[in-house]
């Protein structure tokens, strides 16, 4: 079920004084099985992207495509395209609001007009799929948890959606080491088990480079440049220049480079510098 | 919605009433509407409706806009005409049909009752398209702080007023997060009838009060880190002063209720 | 430069109805002028420690002692409060006006401070942490990055010797956490501000002169930097992170290379590699 991003144009209160554009022609292809990250500094317009791709904003130009359907297109039914692409916002424990854990949950699958069963089937999985033990936590109160496994309540609320495209507005915002391991764990097994096309919006370059099967790199409402962490992450000048970084490794990598070290220009991960700095050191030692 | 909600809105420009100190404003205002509820006769009414086409001129406030805030109470003002109208238990019969009577004194009370009502609504607009909320909140707290040897919670009054003008914006971003939220949770909050809407709520103003009040717990330590400890003993930045022009607007209200009294007499 | 300025002695705190202690028999002390940063992840107690530290909250055994007085004697809360100022995590919730001054003007208001003195305070407090130009700003309208500074200029303006930033950025994007860490350094460095600086991240933690690690209501590591970081397995088991950099130099140490072990940035790891691999000139 790819999505496909056209021409997209956003404008907020267009036509008032605070009229603002946001995104502006922004192309775009989601195919199935990819996990793309959207990287960019605050206020590039990632937010109001991701929107878009389940129906929740208008585009004020252009059109998104989900499996060559517009879905602002005559007789859509908004609410099938938002169970089929699930949107996770920031913070999402904001939106908890049953009295228990399973009952949050249960909301948007109740909201599909699916039966008892169904519904008690999906709560249970998506609990499997956060790490909750159903037990333990399916009738306690949501707001008796701690922080992270709020987030893991209201990231279950949307598993049970059962979508096809997951989308994530960094889901680790505010979460400790702990926590954000665990959240980031939990999506790529989605991703690599589940089968889940992952859109993820971050700031993390480390957390994107672990994870992202291609980069969608925004600046001022544009998108910059696409590819995957390789191909961008040895661009470290034009991602400096929009105020983005690149992971450490890959400064290093580049640092080293110009001291006159003989690595590859791509090197990205921690791990991959490490086999090549100790190939190096051993043909040292040979020498 | 809220946008053409001139009552309680600030119109932030710089004028002879905007200048004026808000204590002085906010006791004006109330002396203005008392006198309207002094006036007799017609001629009455035009002097005030005179006097706040004034007000407005000199506060850089075009008068139709003014006007304008009358529009979303136009169902309470008509209903006011109408119930006084009808429901009057006056004996000067004007028309008799069948069940319905009009009488004079019916027609009377109407207009006066929704005359009333209209220059109540017209004179607190003045003062709040004049007054941003803040210096209003501040008027309230130096107006009834003689108040406060009897327990009245001036200082924290104002200060609750302060507080909730300064989360509105927040709120409103956040219930917008809230609301796409469970929309993207598949939740409808257009259709369906009152009570399948009012339901709908639920997900939205639970997640919104639960935040409110964490929110409120989070200022409240911030505010204590900060040395707060209520109104005693506690100073201000901006300090109000009484000048000249505040003296003349005084003499110019007072000139009002002059020639209101002298209507009362004449007729 | 070597005086206490904070000292927490003995000190177990418990919540009303918690079943256990927040913080068990915790002993540390500030210097003054020091900047120390305080690591641990959600639920070590390293928040209960920052709202003892400003008499918020007082211990039920042991004392703490803020720039001499004791914060279990409340003839001592303003003076205490005024001298350590806190910043806290949620850059809404702690801005009190609708109007960047007035808010900053808050504390002074609490003080008792001579109206007169306040316009000189408080632009002072917004030059030093580069608002100036926001004086008259409404603070919904600020990135989390301007809220907190407005913050920290609304402690500024109270004159304080000590600021303790709770978590002050972890809400905030790469870009905000840079602008609200350099602005507390700075004051650190230049007004000479003692800071007691509550994080989950290790790469402010880094940037601090010193580092206690709090876990389960426990101090379990202290010291520099630079001894802090390279017990990685130790960190890894308290699931903190070290910087990238002392975990590759530990691996590359298990390769076989002759690296320090504090190694903390991409500049001196750069360094060191080359003093081993780097062609000679």
């Amino acid at each position: 079920m790819p999505i496909q991003v056209k021409n997209l144009t956003h404008t907020y209160s267009e036509g008032s004084a605070f009229q603002a554009t946001a995104i502006r022609d922004v192309n775009l292809t989601i195919e199935d099985g990819e996990f793309v990250c959207v990287v960019g500094h605050t206020g590039s317009g990632k937010s109001t992207l991701v929107q878009h791709l389940n129906g929740l904003l208008k585009p004020t130009s252009g059109q998104i495509l989900v499996d060559g359907e517009d879905m602002f297109g005559d007789g859509v039914n908004k609410r099938s395209i938002r169970q089929k692409v699930g949107l996770v916002f920031q913070y999402p424990e904001y939106q908890l609001f049953e009295e228990t854990v399973a009952k949050d949950i249960a909301f948007g699958p109740k909201n599909l007009g699916l039966n008892a069963d169904e519904i008690d089937r999906r709560v249970r999985k998506a609990m499997a799929h956060v790490h909750l033990d159903y037990d333990k936590y399916a009738d306690r109160s949501p707001f008796e948890l701690s922080g992270g496994q709020m987030r893991r309540v209201a990231i279950a609320g949307v598993l049970a959606m059962e979508p096809k495209v997951l989308i994530l507005d960094e889901p680790t915002a505010g979460l400790d080491p702990r926590g954000r391991d665990r959240i980031l764990g939990m999506i790529r097994d989605l991703h690599a088990k589940g089968g889940v096309t992952v859109v993820m919006v971050s700031h993390s370059m480390d957390d994107v480079a672990s994870l992202a099967t291609r980069m969608v790199v925004m600046s001022k409402g544009t998108v910059v440049a696409t590819g995957t962490p390789r191909e961008i992450f040895r661009q470290a000048d034009m991602m400096r220049s929009i105020g983005l970084g690149v992971p450490e490794a890959a400064r290093l990598c580049a640092m080293l480079r110009q001291k006159g070290l003989n690595l590859p220009e791509d090197l990205y991960t921690q791990e991959e510098l490490q086999q090549a700095l100790l190939q190096l050191w051993k043909e040292a030692k040979q020498a | 919605m809220m946008k053409n909600m001139t009552m309680g809105q600030f119109y932030p420009v710089d004028s002879f009433v905007h200048r004026l100190d808000p204590r002085m404003k906010l006791i004006l205002t109330v002396v203005m509407i008392v006198a309207v509820f002094m006036v007799q006769g017609l001629l009455g009414y035009a002097l005030v409706l005179g006097f706040v086409y004034l007000a407005s001129k000199k506060a850089s406030i075009p008068f139709k806009m003014l006007l304008g805030g009358l529009r979303p109470l136009r169902f309470i003002l008509i209903l006011t005409f109408v119930i006084n109208l009808f429901f009057n238990s006056g004996t000067n019969v004007l028309v008799k049909l069948g069940f319905i009577t009009l009488t004079m004194e019916g027609v009377s009370t109407a207009v006066h009752y929704t005359l009333r009502l209209a220059f109540l609504v017209l004179g607190t607009s003045l003062l709040t398209l004049t007054t941003s909320p803040v210096s209003l909140a501040d008027a309230i707290e130096l107006l009834f702080s003689p108040l406060r040897r009897f327990h009245f919670p001036a200082h924290e009054l104002a200060m609750m007023m302060t507080i909730a003008l300064r989360f509105i914006p927040t709120l409103l971003e956040e219930a917008d997060k809230i609301m796409k939220a469970q929309m993207a949770r598949g939740a409808d909050f257009e259709s369906g009838n009152l009570i399948a809407r009012a339901r709908a709520m639920v997900p939205l103003l639970v997640p919104l009060f639960v935040s409110a009040f964490r929110r409120a717990g989070d200022l409240a330590m911030a505010m204590e880190s900060r040395c707060y400890r209520g109104g005693e003993n506690r100073t201000r930045l901006r300090v109000l002063k009484i000048t000249k022009n505040d003296y003349l607007a005084a003499a110019a209200v007072c000139a009002l209720v002059l020639l209101i009294a002298a209507e009362g007499l004449i007729l | 430069m070597n005086e206490t300025r904070i000292s927490v002695e003995n000190v177990t705190f418990t919540y009303d109805e918690a079943p256990e202690p927040a913080l068990r028999g915790v002993n540390t002390a500030v210097r003054t002028g020091e900047f120390l940063a305080v690591l641990g992840h959600n639920g070590s107690g390293k928040s209960t420690l920052a709202k003892l530290l400003n008499a918020l909250y007082v211990p039920q055994e042991g004392r703490v002692v803020v720039c001499g007085m004791d914060t279990a004697d409340e003839n001592n809360l303003w003076q205490i409060r005024q001298q350590a100022g806190m910043i806290f995590q949620n850059p809404d919730n702690q801005i009190v006006a609708t109007v960047v001054r007035e808010d900053v003007a808050f504390g002074l208001e609490n003080m008792g401070v001579p109206t007169a003195e306040m316009p000189g305070r408080i632009e002072s407090a917004l030059s030093a942490v580069r608002m100036n130009a926001f004086a008259e700003a409404a603070p919904h309208m600020l990135s989390g990055g301007q809220k907190q500074r407005v913050a920290i200029a609304g402690i500024l303006a109270m004159e304080p010797t000590v600021i303790i930033a709770d978590e002050a950025t972890a809400m905030l994007d790469p870009s905000g956490r840079a602008e609200v860490l350099d602005t507390v350094r700075r004051l650190n460095r230049e007004k000479g501000i003692t800071v007691v600086w509550i994080t989950h991240f290790m790469e402010e933690a880094a940037q601090a002169d010193r580092i206690v690690v709090v876990s389960g209501g426990e101090i379990v590591l202290a010291g520099t930097p630079r001894e802090v970081f390279p017990q990685v397995e130790r960190m890894r088991e308290l699931h903190l992170d070290v910087p990238h950099m002392t975990d590759l130099a530990q691996e590359l140490r298990r390769g076989g290379m002759p690296l320090p072990a504090d190694v903390l940035t991409v500049e001196e790891m750069a360094e060191e590699v080359c003093k081993l691999l780097c062609p000679s000139k």
